[in-house]
């Protein structure tokens, strides 16, 4: 009774999560795209989507896919055979157990019919597959906290996940390890099965499994006589051999069952094996219930990410159903951290003091945020920075073992940062080429009617071009100050000193195309390249940082080529946008 | 043999995975050794605008890493190879900077002395494997057709830095598309940039660089652009699918190719292997 309540209850929970997990997969937004369309289309989208693959070639597709990265885990052999060994181990292991052991009355009663749970080769398996589990559960342990993996963060659902899995099988093994020592279970068991009827034959069959198979008498211990040993092991031939093979193939609970032993009477006394069995079943139901909440739910949408997007036609695709596959990506996800180990960007995370750069953290970030998909304000800017802080250089998608188009959705995440919020000054480099490429190729997944394209941009720019009155400095604007601010002396940029040789022949503007693809280069620019080295000659550094011309540079170095003093132009140029964005407008 | 470490930055990979597959087949033929490393990351280029230290130490850290593998550089993208010398330079005479760097490298095992060789691929072609070779190889000879050699700013210029060619009278791009039979055009806006820099940021500005280049390979009448670094590669064939070069009626567009295409193609390499799109040849008039 009690059993079947706390099977049904679980039961009920894992199915009411997993709706709900499901049903955030429609409801998730991430990026532009997806915030104009409503979930009600998004589902429809969906099934219509699942119809078309189901009698299309690409069922197929998928049907591959989710053997070969789903089942055989291709993807994780190739970028780390441990982590395979240990995820296949524990996968492979608890999905085997879940079959033969768990589901035995539905599954392998039906399909041999001579099983019993306690006779070879299913007594032996069970054990072997419960120890391939606990394999994978150290190995898993191993590389967090030994080898240390760098960049796998440990956080709390992976120690759930890990102690779980761990209370499970531990449990299990300690369970079959009492039973063996119980007398209680082997009283139970003769009264069952064996023929044995006058307890001088009972008492043989004793002495022969406290001798043989690690039971634990209350009444009876070794030496025992040879005659009496034979006699039980007659009985044990005729009545138990059939069913029960020998303790020792259950190897590992063999062994808890000798290192109980001396606990014998104790664990007797205490009902042990009740007790045991309480721990492991609910464990197991804790386990089934908690899923959907856990990190164990990768096991439901990382292959249904997989399948998704090996039949999604990039070119194709319905945006409600990018949208959708985007939120299944987002719980496909588990955190392991290949990404930021291969990430192109990775040192860039120190100077910036800014984890976010890598893509791991922004994605368990993302994990925690609720339907809209958007971050609280103190998190924004660093989200924002780390999400253009990127040279989209794809490797994170090529290697997810989850099979994540990381490239698609950083790009949907970063639209949604940019267009919101304080302006990104690291949009002003060239990690912004890419933004730009799929604008100017029209290969848009970020679709730029919905969004303008160019705000975020003129944002930024504003941000570290504007003076404090909000203005951007040109020669109709206020007269220069040109009292030498007194702190300048100490400015590094001025006492960097290499534009002082500048003796004002005006050829880096002469030779600079910028300047020279303007009509009006003055208004545009600002201040000219001469005027910059001019400016920092008077000892006004914040002025040449205010101007436009720095972020319109090409960085061809032609100036500073031709520049018959050897000043060195261009690199000025660089070392007033990094101070212009650290005196930025916030 | 000669052999180097390949680095191929972030763009070949994701974009321009044709440059990277032609220079393998070219120097597979040549008989140079590349050795791969995954721990090679972002040389820097683009951090430059934002933060001089994360480009130095990212710069360094790759630095590093070839130092560590023992072999010279290659680099086929010429941005990266202009951060990569420039770090080299600054880290060079900024011993602060430096001590900085190997502060933070320590921490990853890793040790900058400043000392490997970083080379550009056409460098490498030029000066390593010689033209001689080169020319030894070529037995599919082009006759008639025309390139527009584009250098890219950031492999020739500052020439004290990269040490590259004569900033004012490059000759080796040049060398280096004759050796394949193709005669190289002289154009007027040869040593200029290709906009690609701001492309994302003004795109207004960059392609209107872009067109202005264009145009003038456009005028000397060329069969080809010819290019060695993705950024320029992307900017130009950007350019051209959008058909902006030009200005009004008649104007036209001319596509690009990477330079292992075209050596590849007059050693003989199939088009296959070099991700050559045979047609486009067959469009500049079977000139082969």
């Amino acid at each position: 009774m009690l059993f079947s309540v706390l099977l049904y209850g679980s039961l009920s929970i894992l199915l009411l999560g997993t709706a709900w997990r499901v049903s955030r997969w429609f409801t998730r937004k991430i990026g532009p795209a997806s915030r104009s369309i409503p979930s009600s289309r998004r589902v429809s989208a969906a099934l219509k989507g699942i119809v078309r693959t189901l009698f299309s070639g690409s069922i197929l597709t998928a049907l591959r896919v989710f053997f070969v990265d789903g089942l055989l885990q291709w993807r994780i052999l190739k970028e780390d055979a441990l982590r395979w060994v240990m995820h296949m181990c524990i996968f492979a292991g608890f999905l085997l157990l879940l079959l033969m052991h768990a589901l035995e009355s539905h599954i392998t009663v039906k399909l041999f019919k001579d099983y019993y749970s306690t006779a070879n080769p299913f007594f032996f398996l069970r054990e072997l597959f419960g120890v391939l589990v606990l394999i994978g559960v150290c190995l898993a342990l191993f590389r967090r906290f030994i080898l240390k993996v760098p960049r796998l963060k440990t956080r709390a659902p992976d120690i759930f996940a890990i102690i779980i899995l761990t209370v499970i099988i531990g449990s299990g093994f300690f369970l079959e390890g009492a039973k063996m020592l119980s007398h209680g279970e082997f009283m139970r068991m003769v009264e069952d099965w064996s023929d044995a009827g006058d307890p001088a034959e009972v008492q043989a069959l004793e002495s022969y499994w406290v001798d043989a198979f690690g039971l634990h008498s209350p009444s009876l211990s070794p030496p025992f006589s040879e005659e009496i040993l034979s006699e039980g092991r007659e009985i044990h031939e005729m009545s138990c051999e059939f069913c029960h093979a020998p303790a020792q193939w259950a190897f590992a609970s063999y062994g808890v069952n000798r290192a109980m032993a001396p606990a014998g009477s104790f664990l007797e006394r205490i009902h042990a094996v009740t007790v045991l069995w309480y721990i492991h079943i609910l464990a197991c139901f804790a386990g089934l219930a908690y899923l959907p909440f856990s990190k164990m739910f990768h096991i439901i949408a990382t292959p249904v990410g997989l399948a998704v997007s090996a039949v999604t036609d990039r070119k194709r695709a319905d945006p409600a159903n990018v949208a959708t596959r985007q939120a299944i990506e987002l719980d496909a996800c588990t955190q392991c951290g290949t990404c930021s180990l291969r990430c192109s960007v990775a040192p860039a995370v120190a100077p910036f003091g800014n984890p976010y750069i890598l893509p791991s953290e922004r994605m368990a970030y993302l994990r925690r945020l609720g339907r809209d998909g958007l971050p609280g304000p103190s998190d924004r800017e660093a989200l924002r920075q780390g999400a253009c802080i990127c040279s989209n250089c794809d490797r994170c998608t090529v290697v997810c073992p989850s099979g994540i188009n990381l490239r698609e959705f950083w790009m949907c995440v970063r639209e949604d940062l940019v267009q919101q919020g304080e302006p990104e000054p690291a949009m002003l480099s060239p990690f912004s080429f890419f933004r730009g490429l799929q604008k100017a190729t029209l290969d848009d997944i970020v679709d730029y009617d919905i969004v303008d394209y160019n705000d975020p941009l003129q944002r930024a720019m504003h941000s570290v071009t504007a003076n404090g009155n909000g203005k951007v400095h040109s020669p109709d604007s206020e007269p220069l100050d040109l009292t030498r601010p007194r702190e300048s002396v100490e400015d590094p940029v001025l006492e960097a000193g290499h534009f002082t040789d500048c003796f004002g022949c005006r050829t880096c503007t002469t030779v600079c195309p910028v300047v020279g693809n303007y009509e009006d280069p003055v208004n545009t620019l600002g201040l000219l390249p001469h005027q910059i080295m001019f400016s920092l000659g008077l000892g006004l550094p914040d002025t040449a940082c205010r101007s436009r011309m720095l972020w319109d540079c090409v960085t061809c170095y032609q100036c500073e080529e031709h520049c018959p003093q050897g000043v060195r132009i261009t690199d000025i140029l660089y070392t007033l946008k990094n101070r212009s964005i650290q005196n930025r407008l916030l | 043999m000669k052999t180097y470490s390949l680095f191929i930055g972030c763009n070949i990979p994701a974009r321009v995975r044709s440059y990277e597959s032609a220079s393998r087949a070219v120097l597979e033929r040549l008989g140079v050794g590349l050795v791969d490393s995954r721990e090679f990351t972002c040389c820097g280029y683009p951090l430059r605008n934002v933060d001089q230290g994360a480009f130095l130490l990212s710069a360094a850290r790759n630095l590093a890493l070839a130092n560590r593998m023992g072999y010279d550089m290659l680099v086929l993208c010429s941005c990266c190879f202009g951060s990569l010398k420039a770090a080299q330079y600054m880290l060079g005479r900024d011993e602060a900077a430096r001590r900085n760097v190997e502060h933070a490298l320590r921490k990853e095992g890793l040790h900058y002395d400043g000392g490997v060789r970083i080379k550009h691929f056409l460098s490498a072609l030029y000066h390593d494997i010689g033209a001689e070779t080169l020319k030894r190889l070529i037995n599919r000879p082009f006759t008639s057709l025309k390139i527009a050699a584009h250098y890219g700013c950031h492999a020739l210029r500052p020439s004290h830095v990269t040490a590259f060619d004569d900033p004012v009278a490059p000759r080796i791009f040049e060398d280096l598309v004759e050796i394949t039979g193709a005669q190289s055009v002289e154009w007027d806006t040869k040593l200029d940039c290709c906009g690609a820099p701001l492309l994302g940021i003004n795109d207004d500005l960059s392609l209107d660089l872009t067109r202005n280049k264009m145009t003038k390979a456009v005028e000397a009448g060329v069969d080809f652009l010819c290019t060695a670094c993705p950024y320029c590669q992307l900017q130009f064939e950007t350019a051209r699918h959008r058909g902006i070069a030009g200005n009004g009626e008649g104007s036209t567009t001319v596509a690009s190719l990477l330079y292992p295409q075209l050596l590849g193609y007059g050693m003989g390499i199939e088009n296959k292997r070099l991700e050559l799109d045979a047609n486009l040849l067959k469009a500049a008039a079977g000139k082969s």
